[in-house]
């Protein structure tokens, strides 16, 4: 048993004071938890002085033990709030140090992109898609039936020669490279039952060398609508819906004749495109018609009942001209650093 | 087709004011596309002038010039230094002064030149783009000319005027001509029309000259000749020049001037349409049969060329042999010369597909075969000998013979009957019933009215007009295509994107968000590229050939994507782009060993072929499965601050197959593989199941520094076809359990060239079903341990679906997964 200690109001104060002096000047946590110790610790005089308080006589038993819960209230209270300065200080410095050159950090990452290319049919395709259409596809080596005879060349017209066409060795075996996207008509009247409404996105070749508008291997995008009643009206009206949804409410459609074996009527169509670098213009962008009797009959359908219309047009030359582009080469060579350009957004 | 103005306006009215850009839209506006505009390129003063006297001057280069005085209309004569000396005192010729272009272009000014100041400059024909005349100067009296001096020299020659050209589509052959061209601006514009043919006078010759039809085959069914005249003319000089509106228009339609003789007849064709030829009559021996020749059977053509024929090329023919293919190009034998002076004038008509298929075979494209092929007119021949015959007369001193030919044996085209309401119905326009009659009768048909129909009956000229549909784009065209309203049709709900389409643009996504650039490489390729990447164990590898590549060297279809990702990762490399991560998804075309390709004679007629037809077209393409491909070389993560350089590898191709099997929902399994391309430690075959699917590796570096690449570049490629075949189809997702998870580590000990993948697989099996997740996450060796072993660190989740585990539990569910290793592999548990 130790001493007992004296409680007075002065005393405590007096510890009060150093304690909340030592409180304030702790300058790190460490410091403030000796000073904790010291002043709040089993072997401190607040601490002495509250276990004195069981052998104080009973009638002053509460006033000095309010003498002590004051004091100790008091130093515990400067120690938290102490504490609480120091902790923020502490993480403001580690903040600090912390801090990097946020023009400057390493990346695991590195940028990929799509090909404008493929983007760009996808978009074309989604179109149609919302409109209730679906994606035909066909083989990319065909047999000439299909490229040709179906489409209504006749194997001695011109049209047939004009084509460019990429034959397999032997000839005769009626393998072909196919000329263009319109296969996949005959295909999907084929295939499909009626009434049809397909978009065919995917590549052609033709024997030209590359140069700055040509391209051996390019990608067409081909709609076939064949159903009962559809009008060289519906074709405008498709036609312009997708202008539209591709080049702005202003798009619209312009059709002048031309001559596919495949389509009867046949046109030429023209785009007002409002949004063009240098101005609003008219610009080429395919070809397109009322689908031919022949065609239909190819596929076994009646032309007397189910009519239709179908349409055609490049790629490469959509990019061009929407994405304001001279130069076709460089959709062709897979220099990264031109899809890079367009990064995953066509 | 180029269309001189000066031309066109004799027979359609076009306003004096109209420009190229005017006659272009109005030739648009009825389906002629605008392809470009030609002038003479002669601008300024360009003037008629007299040579008053010339001195010669020999030069010290040894030329002699002439110093010429020339009056050119004003007070004074020019001084002029002339290097021709086809000219003499007296002479008109064609001056252009100071201030004029002429054709190159080629400015003229005043200039100093041998000693003197020459005021101008004498033109040859060649100068003024009248032909390639340049033996010496353009004299005027050589044209039969007599202008006074100072006259407009290029009013004088036609060199104001200009052609626009015009791209026809080719079923419209009748376009082919100043006739078809000058009907449709009228079409367009409602200008006054006047037929050529009708402004011909057609005199019947009276005495027979003789020609024999003899084909009794024909080809389809067809015979060769439709309709053959001729005309006799005697006493031609042949040497009179042409008339400069003659070559100045046949220039401007891009034919170039030959001889008078040779040059009237394509003036008819140019005109009329009609492809005319003449023969010197006295190189004819007996009269004309029209045959087929007999294979092997030779001719030299005009281009004295010697051409073999085969049995479908049709012949002109004397009693000497061939004289001419037939609607194609004349022959040498009986050709117009100096000496000609009486010509026999021919204006047949021919087969189209007989003229297509012999230009074609010769490769002989001519003005002549080009309108053959696309449809003549087989009424006119009369006309075009007659108007042949009649320039002749006029400009080269001949006189018409009574003796000619006039053979018609043309099938008249059938009649069409258009229901009525057909063409509103198709075109979506409510067309009146004079529109419809009268586009009809503007083009030149006939129509009359039935019950319920109108029966037109399209002119000579239109072959192309055979049912309703061609009758349709008549009507709407000549109405105008602006006429037609937009209206969106509602179409039938669809089915989205198939599951594959789907799939292989989240594929694309996938790998270009983890970092790829996607390309597309053209799919022509060597044998030597085929062999090299098309299978893995070498050897000759099935390929399609083409009959006709661009390039010789690459005419196979690519069976896998590698060359063409190779090349142009090298044409990257070649443009300083060093860290590339590419990736391709495309076709590819793989024939199967021994199979056949292919199909017979197709199918005839706008017919369904029938389903065994079908089949068997169907058939006779080889399978185009759809591949991915994906290429790495320099660093996948470039150096920066605080971060080293990571270069890419085999690594990397992995990781993209990871990137593949995730992006497809399908699990591929990496195994060791061998390619005789790729290196043989880093080369991986994919599999799904019990499938191959591709394979993953780095180029062997021999073989990556003889394409002049780097020597680790990691390339990947599997079918993805076979992918999305065998992804799974949907997912059942597991229920997620939240009880706790216990971790432990494991390290088991092996011999190195056991695949850590494999001891993983046994793990996982191993462990059972506590076991949630397991993953290497050391593979050490080296100090410790003995040389021919690893040490293999996994770290293991385990978790129960119902209770918290105990680590006894964990402990023992790892102890069965050593077990299962020390059996496998010889594994032992690392201390």
């Amino acid at each position: 048993m130790s001493e007992p200690t004296l409680i007075t109001e002065s005393a405590a104060a007096e510890v009060v004071a150093s304690a909340l002096k030592a409180v304030a000047a702790a300058g790190t946590s460490a410091d403030l938890r000796v000073a904790r110790t010291e002043f709040t610790g089993e072997a401190s005089a607040l601490a002495r002085m509250n276990a004195s308080l069981k052998d104080a006589p009973s009638d002053q038993r509460a006033a000095l033990g309010k003498i002590v819960g004051q004091a100790r209230g008091e130093v515990n209270a400067a120690i938290a709030a102490r504490e609480a300065e120091l902790v923020q200080a502490e993480e403001l410095a580690r903040l600090e140090s912390e801090a990097v050159d946020v023009t400057a950090v390493a990346t695991r990452w590195r940028p990929g992109a799509r090909h404008p290319l493929t983007l760009l049919m996808e978009q074309m395709g989604d179109i149609f898609i919302a409109m209730g259409w679906e994606i035909a596809e066909g083989p990319e080596l065909e047999n000439e039936w299909f490229n040709f005879d179906a489409m209504n060349f006749d194997e001695d017209h011109p049209a047939r020669a004009m084509q460019d066409t990429f034959f397999v060795d032997p000839v005769d075996s009626h393998l072909l490279l196919r000329t263009h996207t319109s296969p996949v008509q005959i295909r999907s009247l084929l295939d499909r039952d009626l009434p049809v409404y397909v978009v065919a996105p995917g590549r052609v070749y033709r024997t030209d060398e590359l140069d700055a508008t040509h391209t051996p291997v390019f990608h067409q995008i081909e709609g076939l609508a064949i159903d009962r009643g559809l009008t060289m009206a519906n074709l405008r009206g498709t036609l312009e819906h997708l202008a539209r949804a591709m080049f702005g409410t202003e798009a619209k459609i312009r059709l002048r004749p031309n001559y596919f074996p495949f389509t009867e009527p046949s046109a030429e169509m023209d785009v007002w495109q409002p949004n063009a670098k240098g101005g609003a213009r008219w610009v080429e962008w395919g070809g397109c018609g009322m689908v031919n009797g022949n065609v239909l009959r190819a596929a076994g359908i009646d032309p007397d009942e189910y009519q239709g219309f179908a349409f055609g047009m490049g790629i490469e030359r959509t990019l061009q001209f929407r994405n304001d582009m001279n130069d076709m080469r460089d959709m062709v060579e897979g220099d990264v650093r031109f899809s890079q350009q367009f990064g995953l957004v066509v | 087709m180029r269309v001189p103005i000066s031309w066109l306006r004799e027979f359609v009215d076009v306003p004096a004011a109209a420009t190229a850009d005017d006659i272009l839209a109005a030739l648009v506006a009825v389906g002629f596309e605008e392809e470009d505009v030609h002038t003479f390129g002669v601008s300024g003063p360009v003037v008629v002038g007299q040579v008053l006297e010339f001195t010669p001057e020999p030069q010290s280069n040894g030329k002699t010039i002439n110093w010429c005085s020339v009056d050119v209309g004003e007070a004074e004569p020019r001084g002029i230094v002339c290097g021709a000396h086809n000219f003499a005192v007296g002479d008109k010729v064609v001056v252009s002064l100071p201030g004029a272009i002429l054709p190159g272009p080629f400015p003229i000014s005043a200039r100093k030149t041998y000693g003197h100041v020459s005021d101008g400059m004498i033109a040859s024909a060649r100068e003024l783009g009248l032909g390639e005349e340049h033996d010496g100067i353009l004299r005027l009296a050589s044209l039969g000319l007599d202008p006074k001096p100072g006259d407009d020299a290029a009013a004088l020659l036609g060199l104001d005027d200009f052609a626009v050209e015009i791209n026809v589509t080719p079923d419209r052959g009748y376009a082919f001509s100043i006739r078809g061209v000058a009907r449709e601006y009228s079409n367009s514009t409602g200008a006054k029309f006047t037929d050529p043919v009708t402004t011909v006078k057609v005199v019947a010759p009276t005495e027979e000259y003789p020609v024999v039809i003899d084909d009794k085959s024909g080809i389809r069914g067809r015979s060769g000749v439709n309709a053959f005249s001729t005309r006799v003319v005697t006493g031609v000089v042949p040497s009179r020049p042409s008339p400069p509106w003659m070559v100045g228009r046949l220039t401007l339609a891009g034919i170039r001037s030959i001889s008078l003789i040779v040059d009237i007849t394509n003036y008819v064709m140019l005109e009329l349409g009609q492809p005319t030829h003449g023969y010197d009559l006295d190189k004819v021996a007996g009269g004309l049969t029209v045959r087929r020749a007999t294979a092997g059977e030779k001719i030299v053509t005009l281009d004295d060329q010697t051409r073999t024929l085969t049995a479908e090329d049709l012949l002109i023919t004397d009693d000497s042999g061939p004289i001419g293919v037939a609607g194609v190009m004349g022959g040498s034998s009986t050709e117009i010369s100096s000496t000609t002076t009486r010509v026999l004038v021919e204006a047949a008509n021919f087969d189209p597909v007989s003229i297509a298929r012999t230009a074609r075979r010769h490769k002989l494209p001519s003005e002549a075969s080009k309108r053959f092929e696309r449809g003549v007119d087989p009424k006119i021949g009369p006309a075009a000998v007659a108007r042949v015959a009649q320039l002749l007369v006029e400009l080269a001193g001949g006189t018409m013979a009574p003796l000619g030919t006039r053979l018609d044996l043309s099938i008249p085209l059938p009649p069409i009957d258009l229901r009525d309401g057909f063409i509103s119905r198709l075109i979506g326009v409510e067309y009146t019933d004079d529109e419809i009659v009268g586009s009809l009768e503007k083009i030149g048909a006939t129509v009359e009215a039935g019950a319920g129909i109108l029966i037109v009956t399209p002119p000579s000229w239109r072959p192309d007009l055979i049912d309703q549909a061609t009758l349709a784009e008549e009507v709407a065209r000549i109405v105008g295509y602006d006429r037609i309203p937009s209206i969106l049709p509602v179409a039938p709900p669809g089915r989205g994107l198939t599951r594959t389409q789907r799939l292989r643009g989240s594929l694309s996504n996938a790998l270009a968000a983890g970092g790829a650039t996607e390309i597309i490489s053209y799919v022509f390729q060597s044998r030597a590229q085929i062999d090299e990447f098309g299978g893995a164990a070498g050897g000759e590898i099935p390929a399609v050939r083409l009959a006709n590549p661009l390039d010789a060297e690459t005419p196979y279809l690519r069976t896998t994507l590698i060359p063409g990702i190779i090349e142009i990762a090298r044409r990257n490399l070649s443009r300083g782009l060093t860290n590339l991560s590419l990736f391709e998804v495309g076709v590819v075309f793989e024939p199967v060993a021994g199979a056949k390709y292919g199909s017979g004679p197709l199918p005839i007629g706008p017919a369904h072929p029938g389903e065994e037809r079908l089949a068997e077209l169907n058939g006779s393409i080889p399978p185009q499965p759809w591949h991915v491909a994906t290429l790495f070389a320099g660093d996948s993560i470039e150096k920066q601050p605080g971060l080293a350089a990571a270069p890419s590898g085999l690594a990397d191709a992995l990781a993209s197959v990871e990137q593949i099997g995730h992006a497809l929902a399908v699990d591929i399994r990496v195994a060791k593989g061998s390619h005789h391309a790729l290196h043989p430690g880093r080369t991986a075959e994919l599999w799904v199941g019990d499938r191959s699917v591709g394979f993953a590796g780095e180029l062997l570096p021999s073989l990556a520094e003889e394409l002049d690449l780097p020597r680790v570049v990691a390339v990947a490629e599997l079918d993805l076809d076979a992918l999305i075949e065998l992804a799974r189809p949907e997912v059942s997702p597991q229920p997620i359990v939240s009880m706790p998870a216990a971790t432990q580590d494991l390290s088991l000990v092996v011999a190195v060239d056991v695949p850590a993948g494999d001891v993983l697989a046994t793990v996982i099996e191993g462990a059972g079903e506590l076991l949630e997740h397991a993953a290497l996450v050391d593979d050490y060796r080296g100090q410790g341990m003995d040389a021919g072993s690893k040490s293999l660190t996994f770290s293991l989740r385990f978790r129960a679906p119902d209770r918290t585990l105990t680590a006894a539990e964990a402990s023992e569910a790892k102890l069965a997964a050593v077990t299962l290793a020390a059996q496998r592999h010889g594994a032992t548990l690392r201390d």
